[in-house]
Order: structure tokens, then sequence, then C-alpha cells
């Protein structure tokens, strides 16, 4: 056996060479990222100078940061006394010592349990509208408007159930008539519910009161303020104004004129007009369209208000949904003998709110948002008009950026949070649909 | 095989109102008309009773009262003894004209920010996405107070441009000077000025309206040099350079004209506390103007990327192959499909901007709602009548931008093809 | 629907105030409670405290006239209110009263169907530069940028005084003086006008309150008083008669330190009328006897309030001025007792 020729190739593998420096590691990764053509390098720099110009900029305010002290001017004392004369600082000691105020308004503070709890329970009750697997708890969102509503106001606790049941027999009365038809049924259950609500929920109330006497001390609404009061706003309008904003969608497709019209000039009315001035009619208009000698609260007519401005632009935001809809959805259900109401029910709805949930959710980070205009009408909202009240004292009389920023970065927070909850169920509902 | 049947007709019945669909539909709007009817009477009769109560009438004379206040910045004359009404109406002018300045702001830097958070350079990327993020999570109230008072403390005074040895300086040859109250700019002037028409609500310059006719013109003349040269060239295969021409029609006749008037500059001079001559444009104007437009232009980047992304990628991948490069693949494939999807949310926006224009008062700048919703309210106390003025004219406001824009999607919408 | 239920719910437990049609007072009786519109938040004359008690001038009335009426000062809610909202809040039933710094002017009272009852601070509209400046009179304000902190007749008066001497100015209005402060400071405005109160309380906050001077001129009169619907003479009474027993009660000495025994009885017959030792005055208000007892009780007399609030020894530290007795060379002058 002769001996095996040299092999001429290799029977190993070169191991790989390093790529060039350009191709590597961060250098790759910046040629790629920052510095891919002269623009784009020169933006690189100027963006990247701009945040550390920034940051050279206020860090020594925000390092000089006082965070107990009783007025403005013993903050100054400390900054001077800690960092030498001339140095600026930043004195959190505002917040610190107007935290509550910040956050409950003027609501009583040995009550502060309520809130806090209503705030908890209104977590709770949101589970299950966003994330689907919590979708029993279902029934507690439907019950919370009436819990929170009670906690945060007080008074008897017997408005929960006289609430709940206008619903009961709204259902009840729906379930008498639904044989005549669709639409007479539902007319019948709000106007049986309505006439509940106005006539017989109060002494089923005194009744129930008699017997069982379960009372938290009633707190009126100008006590409200801060954030609580964004909140209040911010949660009645957003539950309140979906159902609005359905029904006004529905009405704007409907087949027939005179509902058509009436809620498009609903819808663009509202539109057309800016919030603030929606709010001075809440504020010095409302109380001229009410019976003379009658008025009611200020909060409640901010509300409505707000529930209104929200409703007519879910209404627009539905209606894209309705929109986005194939006429073969509509025709099917038709050629499957539903009726209107349970077309809508059953096959239209479901998939327009699907479309529209982002919109929606992005009407509401507005509509939060908007809550800090209710200062123009002297409720004390947690940007403006608890700021303004915290300076009206002579101890923190003076005290600019502090609140400022305090509020905008709560604000953010939540907005912040609202928003990365619409992306994430945008993804979510993209995928469901391929 | 059966074919469906005519309707049977068996003649109207009462019943039929609430079981055949064909006249439910009545029942329930005349059901929906009288309770509609009904709420509205109820109001106005409410209306009515309490307005007696109060012995007050509502009436809108007092727009003809003397205002008796002054105005910081007005595009139209005014002075503290014109109306009420005026200080409206120049409150009014205020309103379109920022909403105006910020609408096209808002529309340049939404599609700038829009287009660069879709960059590949991920320091410009990632800016982008926090300036999104961190706009348009905090109420616009917030961003006007800290954009106002951060104008305010970052440009001198103008009390620093005085003196032997002032710390401040003009800029571009002593014309022009950026101060916390104001921009002072040079203001263009005429020895020899054609005047003003009086229209009875304002006036027009007619130097401005000759030089805007000028400049008509000579767009018209070359457009018609355009189609001659196109003409030469379908005939003999060549076209003539008219580049030349182009440019002497554009700025021959106007310059002609401009000289023939006697164009100058008036510039801004400091004299006792403040400038004078010039123009001066206050900051509570760049104040808004520049909140309205960085707010506003957050939403309209969002819209713009949106429709970007909604343009299919082969659209890009077949710009690519034909060899165009990423900016004119950007302006001349993408852009203008995506424009479809862009133009309807944009019309919204354009809205709210408008809108939220009435938060000027936060920045002192004297809008409608800081006019007649703010000073003439707070000295006449008229509050029904002032905000159901002010009501009233949003209304008109956005329904005559809707109108508008409307008709702007229709033209780009019949391109679709 | 749903919009509905909170309705419902609301007028059930009480959000639906139904007023009565009778007079303020037996509503403010049956309620047990007075309205009281005060400023959203103004150094000295109204703002909450940390725990959202409210103190300040303009308070203290409320709270004098809360004790006359339902016998107890803390029975006082207080509605914050604007510039703008504060006339609609009390015409709509909203409050009972306002007090919050409003000029008793002819067009407020005639044309808006207000009673201004009586004036409890004599103030006027001022102005205040930067020393470095170099102004000393407002007369020498020509050409300069002024900030105007808008909300009463400030605008109004700021452009008659210009126009009297023929000056030119540009205003910058201000809605609060926060803001104003801020662009002042900064020199965006070389002087800032409102009320010479609100000036001083201004100058205090300011880290260098010594760089600053308030010009002597004082180009208005802003009689500020509490105002009430016109048409409620009854009410409009009272409130009238307790800001003069504050007064009166300075003139005569009474504080709230020797009340107690003062109201045994002293040999003043005035005196003894107003504490309601003698006569039965407060029956004729459709109040007790103790009425005036009472509001001067709550925080002392118009003295009292002033120097606890906006005096000398407070940060705002204003002088009596045109607020001094009538005898001591001010304007307040309380209507005789008889």
């Amino acid at each position: 056996m002769s001996q095996a020729p040299e092999a001429f190739c290799r029977s190993e593998m070169l191991p790989p060479r390093e790529p060039p420096l350009s191709q590597r590691g961060a250098w790759k990764w910046l040629h790629e990222n920052m510095f891919s053509s002269i623009p784009s390098g020169a933006i690189s720099v100027l963006g990247t100078g701009l945040v550390i110009w920034l940051v050279v900029q206020l860090y020594p305010w925000f390092a000089h940061s006082v965070w107990t002290a009783n007025s403005l001017n013993e903050c100054r004392a400390i900054i001077t006394k800690t960092w030498g004369e001339g140095a600026d600082g930043a004195c959190w000691a505002v917040i610190h010592e107007r935290w509550n105020q910040y956050l409950y308004g003027f609501y009583p503070s040995d009550a502060y349990w309520r809130p806090d709890l209503a705030f908890l329970l209104m977590l709770v009750s949101l589970l299950p509208v966003l994330f689907a697997r919590f979708r029993k708890l279902i029934w507690f969102s439907a019950i919370f408007p009436a819990i929170g509503y009670w906690l945060i106001w007080g008074g008897s606790f017997w408005v929960i159930p006289a609430i709940l049941a206008g619903f009961a027999v709204g259902g009840l009365a729906y379930r008498l008539t639904a044989r005549l038809s669709a639409a007479v049924g539902l007319a019948a259950a709000a106007l049986v519910a309505v006439l509940w609500w106005l006539f017989l929920a109060a002494p089923a109330i005194g009744l129930l009161d008699s017997v069982a006497p379960l009372k938290l001390e009633f707190v009126e609404s100008r006590n409200l303020g801060g954030f609580l009061l964004s909140f209040i706003i911010g949660f009645c309008a957003i539950t309140f104004s979906l159902p609005l904003g359905i029904l006004l969608s529905l009405g704007r497709r409907s087949d027939l004129p005179i509902i058509k019209t009436s809620c498009v000039l609903f819808i663009e009315f509202i539109r057309g007009v800016p919030l603030i001035t929606l709010l001075f009619t809440a504020s010095f208009l409302l109380a001229y369209f009410l019976p003379p000698g009658t008025t009611f609260d200020l909060v409640l007519r901010v509300v409505i208000m707000v529930t209104f401005f929200a409703a007519a632009y879910i209404a627009e935001v539905i209606r894209g949904g309705l929109a986005a809809i194939p006429r073969g959805q509509f025709e099917a259900s038709d050629s499957l003998g539903l009726t209107y109401w349970q077309a809508q029910r059953l096959i239209v709805m479901p998939q327009a709110l699907k479309i529209s949930i982002p919109g929606i959710v992005g009407v509401f980070i507005g509509l939060f948002k908007d809550t800090t205009l209710v200062i123009f009408v002297a409720l004390l909202d947690p940007l403006k008009g608890i700021t303004d009240a915290v300076r009206g004292n002579a101890s923190w009389n003076g005290i600019y950026w502090e609140p400022y920023i305090f509020s905008g970065t709560i604000f953010f927070v939540f907005c912040f949070g609202m928003s990365r909850y619409a992306m994430y169920l945008e993804r979510k509902l993209k995928t469901d649909h391929h | 095989m059966s074919l469906a049947e005519k309707r049977p007709d068996s003649g109207f019945r009462l019943s039929k109102l609430i079981y055949d669909s064909q006249y439910r539909g009545y029942t329930i709007q005349f059901l929906f008309l009288c309770a509609l009817a009904l709420l509205i009477g109820w109001l106005v009769d409410n209306a009515y009773m309490n307005l007696a109560k109060l012995g007050i009438t509502p009436n809108f004379s007092f727009l003809t009262n003397r205002a008796g206040y002054d105005i910081s910045f007005k595009l139209i004359h005014y002075t503290n003894d014109s109306t009420h009404g005026r200080a409206a109406l120049v409150g009014l002018i205020n309103t379109l004209f920022v909403s105006f300045l910020g609408c096209i702001a808002a529309t340049v830097l939404g599609v700038v920010v829009g287009v660069l958070r879709l960059s590949k350079n991920w320091v410009i990327a990632r800016l982008m996405t926090i300036y999104v993020e961190v706009v348009r999570n905090v109420p616009l109230l917030l961003w006007l107070l800290v954009i106002f008072a951060v104008f305010t403390e970052a440009t001198p005074a103008p009390r620093d441009f005085r003196g032997a040895n002032p710390s401040a300086h003009m800029w571009l040859w002593n014309s022009m000077a950026v101060t916390n109250r104001y921009v002072a700019l040079p203001a263009p002037e005429f020895f020899r000025s054609l005047g003003n028409i009086d229209l009875v609500v304002f006036k027009v310059s007619l130097d401005l309206l000759a030089l805007v006719a000028v400049v008509v013109l000579g767009g018209l003349a070359d457009r018609a040099l355009r189609n001659h040269a196109a003409r030469v060239q379908e005939a003999t295969g060549r076209r003539p350079t008219t580049w030349w021409a182009t440019v002497l029609l554009y700025f021959g006749p106007p310059i002609a004209l401009l000289a023939i008037l006697g164009f100058h500059f008036d510039y801004p001079k400091m004299t006792g506390f403040n400038f004078t001559g010039g123009m001066l444009a206050p900051n509570s104007l760049f104040a808004l103007w520049f909140g309205l437009t960085i707010y506003t232009a957050v939403y309209i980047a969002e819209i713009v990327r949106a429709g970007i992304l909604a343009v299919s990628k082969g659209q890009t991948e077949a710009a690519y192959a034909l060899g165009l490069r990423p900016g004119r693949t950007m302006r001349l494939v993408v852009l203008p499909q995506a424009l479809r999807v862009i133009v309807p949310p944009m019309i919204s926006q354009f809205l709210n901007l408008t809108k939220n224009s009435t938060l000027a008062a936060a920045v002192s700048y004297p809008d409608l709602g800081a006019t007649l919703g703010g000073v003439t309210l707070n000295q006449t106390g008229r509050a029904l009548e002032s905000i159901l003025l002010m009501m009233v004219t949003y209304l008109i406001i956005s329904l005559l931008i809707s109108i508008a824009m409307n008709l702007f999607n229709r033209r780009v919408r019949l391109k679709e093809r | 629907m749903k919009t509905t239920v909170f309705l419902a719910a609301a007028a059930a437990v009480g959000l639906f105030a139904s007023m009565a049609q009778a007079g303020t007072l037996d509503d403010v009786k049956a309620r047990g409670v007075l309205n009281c519109g005060v400023n959203t938040g103004l150094v000295g004359f109204g703002a909450p405290d940390a725990n959202g008690n409210w103190t300040g001038f303009d308070v203290d009335f409320c709270r004098a006239v809360a004790a006359a009426v339902l016998g107890d000062p803390t029975k006082v809610k207080f509605t914050p209110t604007t510039g703008e909202t504060r006339f609609t809040a009390l015409a709509s039933g909203e409050i009972d009263m306002l007090a919050r710094n409003s000029t008793w002017t002819y067009k407020r009272e005639n044309d808006l169907k207000l009673t201004f009852v009586a004036v409890n601070y004599y103030d006027g509209q001022g102005f205040m530069v930067p020393k470095s400046l170099g102004v000393n009179s407002a007369k020498e304000l020509d050409g300069a940028t002024i900030c105007v902190q808008t909300g009463t007749t400030t605008e109004l008066n700021l452009a008659d005084y210009f126009k009297q001497h023929n000056m030119k100015y540009t205003p910058i209005s201000i809605k609060d003086s926060a803001e104003g402060k801020q662009q002042f400071l900064a020199g965006a405005c070389d002087a800032y006008t409102t009320d010479a109160s609100g000036l001083a309380a201004l100058r205090a906050t300011f880290e260098k309150p010594h760089d600053y001077v308030i010009l002597p001129e004082i180009i208005s009169k802003e009689p500020l008083a509490p105002v009430v619907r016109k048409g409620d003479d009854q009410w409009a009474s009272i409130v009238r008669w307790v800001v003069y027993a504050l007064i009166e009660a300075e003139e005569l000495g009474v504080t709230s330190k020797n009340l107690d025994e003062m109201a045994k009885g002293t040999s003043n017959p005035e005196l003894n009328r107003l504490l309601g030792t003698e006569d039965n005055l407060g029956g004729m208000l459709g109040l007790d006897k103790d009425w005036a007892k009472r509001a001067i009780a709550a925080h002392g007399n118009y003295g009292e309030i002033f120097e606890a609030n906006i005096g000398a020894s407070t940060p705002i530290g204003l002088a009596r001025g045109l607020n001094a007795q009538w005898n001591k060379g001010g304007l307040m002058y309380a209507m005789p007792f008889h």
C-alpha cells in the first residue's frame, strides 16, 4: 500500500478571520446606526450634543434639591447655606408639604382612605376591560361606578343598590316589552329606569336608611381637587362617553333622516367648539337652562360637558371603525334575519370597536390631559388650580417650576401608560386579524 | 320554486306603526322629534324665566360700547377708544393668524419628525421618539407655560441693549433684535406709497396688492413661456433655454416695482424703554405659535408615520429597483401615496390646533378667548352673550376649515386609481 | 343612558341643590351653611393652607357673616371663583355672597344687578418698577411695556391713565401673579401694575424685594366690597351691617379679647346696642341679639382682621393708610348703630 497521497485540501476549516474594524462590535453599530453618511453623522453629533448640553444646564438645579422646608424662604436659606451664595436649586419641599392637596384637593383628611380605596377598586374594575384573561370580573366593572360614587361622595350606602336596581327594572321592562320590538323594548327600559331613578329611588333609599342606616360622611364636590378631581372627571367622562359615543355613531349612520341629522348636528357642534367654551357653558350657561331656583353641582356640570365632548370624538372614531367593516357583514346579518339591534350587538359593533380601540384610547388620553382646563371655571385642577392655591399662601408665594414639573410628570406617567397599552392592544389585534 | 311574492298590500292599520318596519321608522322619528322639541322647549322656557327673574335681558349692545382697554398685539387698527366688537374682531384675527401659522409650521415639523422617526440613524430616531412621547403625554397648558417662561428667561431684556456698553447686541448688522418682549424686525416702507384701500373693517395696503399682482402676472407669463417652449420642443425636438427668462420674469418686475415705489427698510432703534420703529413681533405670539406647533406636530408626525407605513413595502422596493435614491423615493413614491391616508386625520389636527389656541391667555396672547371671552366678559359681565358669541365664531371657523380641507381631500383622492 | 344614572343618583343624595324661592337668609339658615365665593388664591385675601383651611382678609368677612347668621364661623363653604366666573356664580345662586376683592363700580351694580354692600378695603392701582430702571414717577413711564394683571378694572385704569397723560405704553396681560412675576423679574416688562395691596404682596415674595420700588402714584380708586344679589334687601342689610359692626367695634375699642367683658354691659349706650346688651338691633335684621358679638368673636374687629392677614406684621406688610378709622385719618366709617 503506498502512502496515502498528501492531502491537498485542508481537512479542517480555517478559523474565520476577524472582520475588519468597521464591521465589528461597537464600530459596526456606530457606523450603521449613527454615521452611515455625512449628514447622518452630523445630525447624530448635534443630537447627542443637545442632550449633553441640556443635562449640563439642568443638572445643578436638580442636584441642589431641597426636600423638607416649611416655606420658600426657608428653602432658599437652605440652598444658600449648603451650596453657597448664588446657588440655584429646586425646592421640592412644596410638593412634600402640599402632597395631600395635590392628590386630594380639600378632601377631609380623615377620609383619605375613601378615594384611595376607590382608586384601587377602579384599577380592579379596569382589569377585565383591559386584559382578556380577567374577563370573569366584568360584573365588577359594571357595578364599580356606583361603588366609586358612594365612596367618593359618601351619603347613604343604599344609593348603590338603588342605582343598580334601576338597571334591573329597566332590564325587566325590556324583557316584557321586547316581544313587540327591540326599539320599543329599549325605550320602555329607559323610561322605566329613569322613572325609577327620578321618583322611586329616593324614597327607597330613605326606607332602607331607616331600616339599616349605613352611611359615610357626605363630602361636597367643591372639596374635590388635585389628581382626585382629574381622575373623577376623566373616569366618569370615559365611562359615560363610550356608550353615548356608540349611540351617536349609530345614529349618524342611521337611515332615519331626523335622527341622523340630530346626531350629525350634535357631533359637529361639539367638535366645532373649543373645550374651554363648553366648560364656560357648564359654569355660566347651564344654570340658566334649569328650572328657576335649581342648580346642581359644578363638578357634575363639568363632567356632563366633558362627557359630551368626548362622546362626539368617540362617535367619530367609531364611525371610522364602522366604515372599515365590509358591506358583506351587514348583508350577511340581514340575510340571517337579525333585527337591527341584534345585528349591531352581535356582528357589527364587536368588529367596529376592535378596530377603533387605538383611536378610542387616544381620545381618552386627550381627555385626561384636558382635565387641566377646568381651572378656567375655578375648579382646582392639579396643574394650575392647586398650584395657584398653594401660591396664594404667603409661605409658598413665588414658587414656579417645581409644581409644574411634578404635575407634568404624573400626567406623563398615566398618559404614557395608556398609550403603551393602546400599542400593546394594537399589536395584539393585528395578530389575530391575520 | 317560488318567487318572492309581491308585498301583501292590506292597507294601512294603526298597528303597522309599530310592527311594520316600513312605518316603524316614522314612528320612532316622530317620537324622537317630540321628545327633542319638548326638551328644547323646556330649556328655552327655563332660560326665559331665569333671565326674567334676574332682570337681565340678553342683548349684544355692549359690543358697540367703548372697550377702554388696550391690546398688545393687533393686526388691524385698534385703540382703547374702539368698541368691544372691534376688540373681539382683533381677537378673532389674532386667533386666525396664530392658527394659520401654527398649521403650516406643525405640518412641516410633523412631516419631518414623522419621517425622521423611521430613520435608520439610531440617535435621531430615539430623539424623535422621546420628543413625541414626552410632548404628547403632558397637557398642552403646561407646555405653553414652560415655553413662555423659557423664552422670557433665555433672551435678553430690551434694557440690556441700552447704554454705551450694552450686554446684548442686535443681529444681522444691527437690523434685528431678539428680546424677551418681542423680536424687533426691519419693517418694509415705501417713499412713494400707493396708500391703502379702506375696507371698513380693515385696510389693505395697495403696495402689497400691486406686488402680489406683479408676481402673479410674472408667473402667468412664465407659464406661457414654458408652454411655448414645450411646443417648440415637440415640433423640433429641441427645447429652447428658458431659465434666464424665468428668473427675469419672476424677479425683474417685482424689483422694478419696489424701486419705483421707493422701497426701503425702517430699522428698529433702541429708544427709552423699548425699541421703536420696525416691526415688533411679540414673544407671546412666538410662544403660542411654537407651543401649538410642537404639540400638534407630534400628532401629525404619528399620522405621517402611520401613512408611510401604510404604503406597501413593494412600492419602496420597486423604487429602489428603478435606482431612485431614498430621499427621492420618499418624495416621489411614498409620500404621494401616503397622502391619501394622511389628509383626513390631518384635518382634525388643524381643527384641534385652532381650538387649542384658546389657551392663548396662558401666554398673554390676545386671541378671541382673551379679548371677548376674557377682558370684555370681565368688564361688561356679559357672560351669556360673550360665550355664545365665542362658540358661534369657533363653530363657523371649524366648519370653514372642515369644508376647505374636505375639498382638498377630494382633490387628493381623485388621483387614486 | 348611564348619564341619567348619575343625575338621578345625584338628585337622590343632594348634589342637586334645590333652592327655595324665599330669601337668602332663610335659605342659609335652612342649609345651615353659608356659601361664600372667594379668590382661587390671592396672598393675604383668600387662600387655603396645607390642611385646606381657608384664611385671609376676605375669608374672615365670610366667617364673620356666618357667625352672625348661623352662630358658627366654621359653617362656611368656600367656593373659589375666577374673575370670569364670580358674578355668574352669584347670580345663579351658587354662592350667597362674594368676598373676592371686587371693585364697586356703577356698571357692575346697575348693569349686572349686583349689590355691593359696604367697602371693606380701599385699594388703588399702582406701579412697581425695578430700582435699576431709575424711574421715580409713573409719569416717566412713557413708552414702557407694562405687565397688567387682568381680572378687575386694572386694564381700564391703565388705559385711562396713559391716555390722560398723553403717554404710550405696551400692555402685557397676565392671568395671575405667578406668571406676572416670572415676566417682570426677567425684565419682559418695565413695570408691573395691579392693586397696591397686590403689589405689596407680590414684592414680598421676591428674593430681593429691596431692588424694587412701588411708585407713589395711585391711579385709580378701587373700593373693594362684598357683593350680594340685587333684590334681596334683607340679606344685603345683614352682610352690610356685619361689615359695619366689625368696623364700629374697632372704633369703639372692642376686640376679640375684651369682647366678653364688654358684653356684660358698659356705660357706652352705642356699644351696648351693638353687642346686644341694650335694645334688640338683631331682631330688625331677622337675627338674634348677639349677632354682632358673634361676628366680632369670629376673628376680631376690623383692625384685628387687617393686622392678622395683611398688616404690618405679615409678609405683605400693608400700612393702614386709607383703611384706618375715619378719626385716625382713614376712610373706614361705620354707619351709626342707632
